[in-house]
């Protein structure tokens, strides 16, 4: 590994994860808050940034990497601007989540696990969201959508 | 007249959080004012061993007995015990703790201070999914409301017990709801579930005593230390003690969450709470408490929905929220939506989980398009005593997962003998 090539993460990245190592008894411990707080500030979480907060929690990137992969919110992909969860767990299925899927679909262009070209959306399943009496349910970005109809995703997704 | 639904006391319609003002109007942390100094921990264990209150997160056990496992004392070795709240509410069909969660976070953070005083833990964690962002920042909100009160930090209400509360917010996957796999992610590795023993009362987070309890449980801990054990068995209308967020979730006229007595009738659940079936759907089967649990067939609805009750039904109440099979949507289907469910989110350490329920999967994805044989309804029957066995995996995710499956090959066989017979599947997508 080149360390020279490896970028410095942010002072604000560094203070937040320090603030996280302020209260576990070792560095590896706030491997997962280290990746969240890397992925709030840049989308995702790319090789060189993996490699500096591994670099920076002294664990080797492997490691990290084999954390990172084991939980479906790290992205280790680029996402677009907001990422499309559509809960496709049992209830949400009994409403029609496979038709919504499609008229996603049919609206961005764009199947699971892929980006608009604009980059604005990615658009992903999501287990059960916790929601199952306003079914079915998505989240766009941070927002919650219930009682989704194929109409709803008309006004959600207005070009 | 005493409270007689505590949880849902301060849950409006609209949903508005109560704030700490508003809690403590209402009576909010009274609880821990009568604890501190008024009750010693040990006092405090022995009201919530007699409250015969369980488990809320699906399994039921005793939280009092639970908690009596913990090193107390002499007994305890020094350093750091833990107290985690379980919020990680992630099995299918399961809403209850969201509202708990959003609406009074206070009474979720007053729970945990009484817990981990009884325990005399010194440090707390919330485990929440990531995606409960408004539960996130007003859980956030409500523990540096307490910090300002004194009701958390440093000698709380001028006592010698101290208790710092943090929220540690998850990324994802379900197995982080299983306790032992709770505190591997909250280590920061791999969510893996541990082989027990050690328990982790004993060797928990970062290998100290650690308690892992389920949101709604932690919730009833200052009532019952307020009103006391005899008041709170008395909430109960059968076998069980206290109150009950119960859910219906499915083709109801009116889907919802309701706090009830324990042992309320399921069909006053679902007729009385939810309105009974949507209009032109009837009532197939549901799943008493999530996708982890097995169907009950309308001949039950008149058990109470309790522990004991969907326990000898051969169910378990699990979270008490209810799923509905309706008559026009695939049985099969139903099932093979919730086996790959439980196929993504394993772990994949233990063989029979990694590589049994995708073959189920498979199996069942087979015989809903058409291509099933005969023979496949012994696989999944064998699948079945082989993956649901106890014993065969670390933890309880894929016995979880054959529980849908071995009562629908039991109450819906003839559904799955006539997609094989008949090479298709007589229902159509869901609409």
């Amino acid at each position: 590994m080149n360390n020279e090539r490896i970028p410095v993460l942010t002072e604000l990245e560094l203070s937040e994860i320090d603030a996280e190592l302020a209260h576990v008894p070792y560095r590896s411990a706030a491997a997962i808050d280290a990746m969240r707080i890397v992925q709030r500030h840049r989308g995702w979480v790319s090789d060189e940034s993996l490699q500096a907060i591994a670099r920076h929690l002294e664990m080797s990137a492997d490691e990290l990497d084999g954390i990172a992969t084991f939980y479906t919110l790290i992205f280790r992909r680029p996402v677009g601007e907001k990422v499309i969860l559509l809960c496709n767990s049992v209830t949400c299925w009994m409403k029609g989540c496979d038709k919504l899927q499609r008229r996603i679909t049919e609206k961005l262009g764009i199947g699971l696990a892929e980006t608009t070209p604009d980059q604005r959306y990615t658009f992903l399943p999501i287990s059960c969201l916790g929601a199952c009496d306003k079914a079915p349910v998505m989240m766009v970005g941070d927002d919650l959508y219930e009682n989704l109809a194929e109409q709803t995703l008309d006004e959600v997704f207005r070009s | 007249m005493t409270v007689q639904l505590p949880l849902t006391r301060n849950i409006h319609a609209d949903r508005r959080p109560t704030d700490l003002q508003a809690y403590e109007q209402n009576g909010g942390y009274q609880a821990l004012r009568k604890a501190i100094p008024g009750m010693p921990p040990a006092d405090c264990l022995q009201t919530v061993v007699d409250s015969h209150l369980r488990g809320r997160g699906g399994a039921g056990f005793p939280t009092g007995m639970k908690w009596s496992f913990v090193p107390m004392g002499e007994n305890a070795s020094p350093g750091h015990k833990y107290l985690i709240c379980n919020a990680d509410e992630m099995e299918p069909g399961a809403f209850k703790d969201r509202l708990l969660l959003e609406c009074d976070p206070h009474q979720l953070v007053e729970g945990m201070i009484l817990a981990a005083y009884t325990l005399q833990a010194d440090i707390a964690y919330i485990f929440i999914r990531p995606e409960y962002l408004l539960a996130t920042e007003r859980l956030n909100q409500a523990i540096a409301d307490c910090h300002r009160k004194g009701y958390l930090g440093k000698n709380i209400l001028g006592s010698d017990f101290s208790l710092d509360l943090y929220v540690h917010v998850s990324a994802g996957r379900y197995i982080c709801g299983e306790e032992t796999a709770l505190i591997s992610a909250l280590e920061g590795k791999r969510a893996n579930p541990r082989a027990k023993p050690p328990f982790p009362q004993v060797s928990g987070l970062w290998g100290r005593p650690t308690i892992v309890n389920n949101v709604e449980t932690l919730c009833n801990i200052p009532h019952i230390i307020e009103h006391g054990a005899q008041w709170f068995i008395g909430l109960g209308v059968s076998e069980d003690a206290g109150t009950k967020l119960y859910g219906v979730s499915g083709r109801v006229r009116n889907p919802g969450c309701w706090e009830l007595p324990m042992g309320t009738p399921i069909r006053e659940i679902l007729e009385h709470r939810a309105g009974g079936m949507e209009d032109g759907y009837a009532l197939r089967g549901l799943l008493p408490g999530g996708g982890s649990t097995d169907f009950l067939v309308p001949e039950h609805l008149d058990l109470p929905m309790d522990y004991s009750a969907i326990g000898k039904a051969g169910s378990r109440m699990g979270t008490g929220t209810i799923i509905i099979l309706d008559d026009r949507t695939c049985p099969v289907a139903f099932v093979k939506n919730l086996i790959d469910f439980f196929a993504q989110e394993s772990c994949g350490f233990c063989t029979p989980c990694r590589d049994g329920l995708p073959w189920s999967g498979q199996v069942l994805e087979d015989i809903e398009n058409g291509r099933g044989r005969p023979e496949d309804l012994e696989t999944l029957e064998r699948q079945v005593s082989f993956i649901g066995a106890i014993g065969n995996t670390h933890c309880a995710l894929a016995p979880g997962a054959m529980e849908p499956l071995q009562s629908a090959l039991h109450y819906f066989r003839e559904d799955f003998e006539k997609h094989i017979d008949d090479g298709r599947c007589p229902y159509g997508e869901p609409h």
